[in-house]
């Protein structure tokens, strides 16, 4: 008899979401389905409003990650404004990207996805989150919620608070960076570098601990693409979170596009919609819907790139490469990857931060509309973030679209889900473990659904099998 | 011009009798909150943010519009009145979308101001969210309906001071709404000088200069007192 597992909601993700599981006749899974169950309606509502709102305006979509919605709107607006916005402000841009890419990170793998690594995904619920870890693990505890607060406090010194600045704005940044703030900045880079790599080295000491997750969470081939820049000698691919040119690479580690000027993505990409899901599936166009396939986030990032391009997190980075002959293809290593891009953040902050104009008092450029549309794409902690408007003569939108990094991901989360699904669901009974297993393998891909977060792991999930007409054979309940 | 006496809040003050009970209340040092009042301009009363009570008078008073009589008793803070404020507000707030978080006078707004200085939390009445335009027609200025409360400091600076007369309220009640000309695209209006002072006078981010970020738009009004006292003069 057919049957249908519902896991409602998905928790210690951002945002609300559930998946469905069907089962065959003979209790096999047949498929699993990652469903967004939410709406926003950004790209509708910012119609008619003045461009230069927009990155205020769309950094509301995010209470976690408002600064990249920044970033991508501000240069979307430097684009209409057609202008080359100050070096500095360009500087000062990137290390707000990259205190937010940190601060989102330590969230993702310290508040999120530490309790599955250190209880193990069959632990008790009860204790498997992120107050059972400060409880039990102290030390790791506190070393997350340092980092997290060192990288809102960059955030904060820069645009004045810690959520939705109003600094990032078309033409640049709204204020300089003072030698006084600069210099505490400076001071809290030791503690956050010497945690990220305490952690990366914990981390690589129970990867082996986790051969099944990194066998089946979302291990499949697929393409990768994000944001990359040369290197200094122009031989190299060098990892780049604000500016730089999109690169696509396959299964086997071979570039497929490269050096593709940001506001062209819509020659690659196409945007699919789904009846069962809000969250719409992006695909690489030469290979169609739904076999275009790609990934971007921190797993991406690494692979598509030869140096992180600071010296500890290259050393890493080696290693990281060194695990797979090709592009690593399992999901699980995501949260690798945002260890090493933790470090390089904070190594990339200081270098930025010791630059002889960083103090420099011209950060804005300033204009009238000289265009009538602008593509602004950076890389957010999950993966490359794109905004697109057009304005009509006196500078009001008239469309707008955005590609988050979680909807470039949404065919490969439910490809995920499914080999998840398919590799420890039984149907005979419902287990606590294999929840989890299910749920974790979205949390590996630290889906941001919208701006809420749900990092207690309270949330009630509910699972419901179902027979073929719907009526329910069994049910469990946590939370 | 006679002088007469009268209490506010208790406290004696003299006064000529042309004088308001605003005016007199600010020469004495009491502060009574106001939203449509801007030195410079002439009072309508429209916002009824300064009612006050009067001894003898069940009846609120507009403070701005209220000329002083001998022997008045008047209190300007009373539980009664910070009730009344405080749902002009509420009104306020629920009848146009004002969004602080995105507005270009976050931060920088009267109406922000007087809500942070009258313990608003929360809106009891429901939101109306009407769809308005802006009109961004103009090369430097926009208007947005959104942020608008109908004080029409807007439509005497341009009268008073400017003297070009180009913005009016059109509509009525909820319907109402500033226009400039003959409800046409500001940039269409014959008249508009350009000089911003309107732009300058609202009290929200109704009226701002073209691409400002959020919290970017401060106004100054400087002018307006100087202005004023030379138009008297001529007078």
């Amino acid at each position: 008899m057919a049957k249908q597992i519902i896991i409602d909601p998905v928790t210690r993700i951002e945002g609300h979401s559930k998946i469905t599981i069907k089962l065959d006749d003979m209790g096999a899974v047949q498929d699993a389905r990652f469903h967004v169950t939410q709406f926003r309606g950004f790209e509708k509502f910012c119609e008619g409003r003045p461009f230069s709102e927009m990155p205020s305006l769309t950094g509301r979509t995010c209470g976690i990650c408002p600064v990249s919605h920044l970033m991508a709107s501000a240069k979307a607006c430097d684009e209409i404004l057609a202008v080359e916005i100050p070096t500095t402000a360009v500087k000062l841009r990137s290390i707000m990207n990259l205190a937010q890419i940190i601060q989102s990170h330590a969230l993702s793998f310290f508040h999120l996805s530490s309790p599955d690594l250190l209880f193990g995904m069959d632990g008790d619920p009860a204790t498997r989150h992120i107050l059972g870890v400060v409880e039990k693990y102290p030390t790791l505890a506190v070393d997350g919620v340092m980092l997290r607060k060192i990288g809102q406090e960059i955030i904060e010194l820069l645009g004045g608070k810690r959520i939705h600045p109003a600094w990032v704005v078309p033409g640049g940044v709204s204020s300089p960076l003072t030698p006084a703030d600069r210099e505490i900045i400076l001071n809290k880079l030791p503690e956050a570098r010497a945690i990220c790599e305490r952690t990366l080295s914990w981390f690589k000491g129970v990867l082996d601990q986790f051969k099944d997750e990194v066998n089946t969470f979302g291990n499949f081939p697929s393409l990768f693409m994000s944001l990359v820049s040369p290197s200094e000698d122009g031989k190299l691919a060098k990892l780049e979170h604000y500016d730089g040119k999109l690169r696509f690479m396959d299964a086997d580690g071979k570039i497929v596009v490269d050096q593709i000027n940001p506001n062209r993505y819509m020659d690659y990409i196409d945007e699919a919609v789904e009846p069962d899901t809000y969250l719409k599936s992006p695909y690489f166009k030469q290979l169609g819907y739904p076999d275009g396939i790609y990934r971007v986030g921190p797993l991406a990032r690494l692979n598509l790139i030869d140096v992180c391009g600071t010296p500890k997190a290259d050393q890493e980075l080696s290693e990281f490469h060194a695990l797979s002959s090709g592009p690593n293809l399992s999901s699980f290593q995501q949260h690798y990857a945002r260890l090493i891009e933790m470090l390089y953040g904070v190594e990339r902050i200081e270098e930025l931060l010791n630059e002889a104009d960083i103090l420099d008092k011209r950060v804005r450029a300033f204009a009238k509309p000289n265009r009538s549309e602008g593509v602004g794409v950076s890389e957010a902690p999950r993966g490359t973030l794109m905004h697109h408007y057009k304005i009509d003569d006196n500078g009001l939108i008239t469309w707008v679209n955005m590609i988050i990094a979680t909807g470039h991901n949404n065919l490969a989360m439910n490809k995920s889900v499914k080999q998840v699904a398919q590799y420890y669901v039984k149907a005979s009974h419902l287990q606590q473990g294999m929840l989890n297993r299910v749920e974790a393998v979205i949390r590996t891909f630290d889906p941001c659904l919208s701006c809420s977060t749900h990092a207690m792991g309270q949330m009630p999930l509910l699972v419901q099998l179902l027979g073929p007409c719907g009526e329910l054979l069994d049910e469990v309940k946590r939370g | 011009m006679a002088v007469t006496t009268l209490k506010i809040d208790g406290k004696e003050v003299s006064a000529n009798e042309d004088e308001t009970i605003l005016d007199v209340a600010f020469q004495a040092g009491i502060k009574i909150p106001t939203l449509c009042h801007i030195e410079g301009l002439t009072d309508i009363g429209a916002c009824r943010m300064c009612i006050v009570e009067v001894a003898g008078s069940n009846k609120l008073q507009p403070a701005c519009t209220t000329k002083v009589k001998d022997g008045m008793e008047i209190t300007t803070q009373t539980a009664r009145l910070k009730k009344y404020r405080k749902m002009v507000l509420e009104m306020l707030f629920s009848e146009r979308n004002h969004v602080c978080a995105v507005c270009v006078s976050n931060g920088n707004c009267d109406l922000q101001t007087l809500a942070v200085e009258h313990d608003l939390t929360h809106v009891r009445m429901p939101y109306l969210y009407p769809k308005t335009e802006i009109d961004a027609s103009h090369e430097w200025f926009a208007l947005d309906q959104n942020r608008c409360v109908l004080c029409q400091r807007c439509v005497r600076v341009c009268d008073e001071i400017e003297g070009a007369h180009v913005w009016d309220v059109s509509g009525r009640g909820v319907q109402s709404r500033v226009i400039t000309g003959l409800n046409e695209p500001w940039a269409d209006s014959d008249t508009c000088t350009s000089c911003g002072k309107c732009v300058q006078v609202c009290p929200t981010g109704a009226l701002s200069n073209k691409g400002k970020a959020t919290g970017e738009m401060t106004k100054h009004r400087e002018f307006l007192p100087y202005l004023a006292q030379r138009r008297h003069d001529h007078k």
